[in-house]
């Protein structure tokens, strides 16, 4: 039997200051080869700052089904929303 | 040169061309310790400005009024959440942090030391407390620390909501009856000189403000912010007929801005150092909480290492 060459996800930030976003994922054998072919693979040109790779089998996903409740509290809660309040005449930006 | 001056160099660089720092660059250790002391109590802020609030959500006037002071309240644990974790981000533990605040070796906002009286206080911590602590944030995502900047990015989206649910209260009771107008008038007169020592002592006299400032992690000096702070609200103050407590204040038409009277600084220092009408019941408060609360965290970490023990079984 063949030995399975763990996946890892790859994160990247294009500029500094910016959150790290999830760019796809490649096969390695340890953290420091997946950040030299993340390198390789996802910043050919100059597309990123910084690289995290995570194990993918350390991330831990929502399920599609709970999609609804994610809305829920937006659906019926418009107060959570500036837009819901009316500011009087003569008040602009708040 | 040498590897540290070196570091240094390039950290010095980043600052100037306005880049963030992040929390695997190299960092001077000053600056660090600069950014746990601030950060830290911005996030506890966040936490014990829940008591004000909280004191009024079971005597709240109608179910829609609790309902969005709940979701204010929630908004601001979720704030104070984002702080300690980007605080966590320079080496320091939520544990460590919460000690310090229990110690009294880290502070809050001073403001948070004075009672909600009234239904109004409500009114007036949100328009005023919030607006001042909005001007504040703005700045801020422009900080020179990368997480703290994006925590203030997610802060700032969901302030404004704040602001304006304590505007309108004040707007709904300043239109009401004779009481009630009177109510947020009072409201105001005790809130008012509280949320300008928000900003901070002067310029010159802040202990941090100077490096701070070299630093980028503060872009808005103490004074700015609370001249900007009072030319938006006064204006607001003058559409609902309320009157702003200063008899100095007057629009200055030279400055383009309003002139304000002295703060009372011997009363700002009172509150700083333990003595406002408040500080022991706050702090008391979350001592409290968290004792109570430890069984929870234990329970929590048993019934994660039984299962992790189950689950290699
Ligand atoms: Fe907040
Ligand atoms: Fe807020």
């Amino acid at each position: 039997m063949t030995e399975v060459t763990p996946l890892f996800e790859v994160f990247v930030r294009s500029r500094r200051g910016l959150d790290h976003i999830h760019v796809g994922s490649l096969h390695a054998h340890d953290a420091e080869q997946a950040l030299e072919y993340a390198r390789e693979s996802y910043i050919r040109r100059g597309e990123g700052v910084s690289i995290w790779v995570v194990e993918s089998r350390h991330i831990h996903a929502s399920q599609e089904s709970d999609v609804e409740s994610f809305y829920d509290p937006m659906d019926d809660k418009p107060y959570r929303h500036a837009t819901h309040y009316e500011l009087p005449e003569g008040v602009d930006n708040m | 040169m040498s590897e540290a001056s070196d570091l240094e160099q390039r950290f010095e660089d980043k600052i100037a061309a306005d880049e963030r720092i992040e929390p695997k660059d190299w960092m001077p250790d000053a600056y660090r310790k600069n950014l746990i002391r601030q950060m830290s109590q911005h996030a506890h802020s966040e936490v014990i400005g829940m008591q004000p609030e909280g004191n009024w959500l079971t005597r709240a006037p109608t179910l829609e009024r609790k309902s969005v002071l709940l979701a204010k309240i929630q908004d601001e644990a979720g704030h104070g959440l984002y702080l300690y974790s980007a605080t966590e981000t320079l080496g320091v533990t939520r544990e460590e942090l919460v000690a310090a605040l229990h110690e009294g070796r880290a502070k809050y906002a001073s403001i948070f030391n004075y009672p909600s009286l009234t239904w109004a206080d409500i009114g007036a911590i949100g328009w005023l407390v919030d607006g001042a602590a909005i001007v504040n944030q703005i700045s801020l995502q422009r900080t020179s620390y990368g997480p703290y900047a994006r925590a203030m990015v997610r802060i700032c989206k969901e302030e404004s909501f704040h602001q304006r649910q304590g505007y309108q209260i004040m707007v709904r009771l300043a239109e009401g009856s004779e009481a009630q107008k009177q109510m947020a008038q009072d409201a105001l007169n005790r809130w008012w000189w509280p949320s300008l020592m928000m900003f901070g002592p002067h310029d010159g006299e802040s202990a941090h403000s100077a490096q701070s400032m070299l630093w980028k992690i503060k872009r808005m000096s103490n004074d700015d912010g609370r001249q900007k702070f009072v030319d938006q609200t006064v204006p607001q103050a003058d559409i609902i007929d309320l009157t702003v407590p200063d008899p100095d204040l007057k629009w200055n038409e030279a400055r383009g801005h309003y002139d304000f009277g002295e703060i009372n600084w011997d009363e700002f220092m009172q509150v700083i150092s333990g003595n406002g009408p408040c500080n022991r019941q706050r702090l008391g408060q979350h001592k409290k909480a968290h004792e109570e609360g430890a069984w929870v965290r234990e329970a929590m970490a048993a019934y994660a290492k039984r299962k992790a023990e189950t689950a290699h079984d």
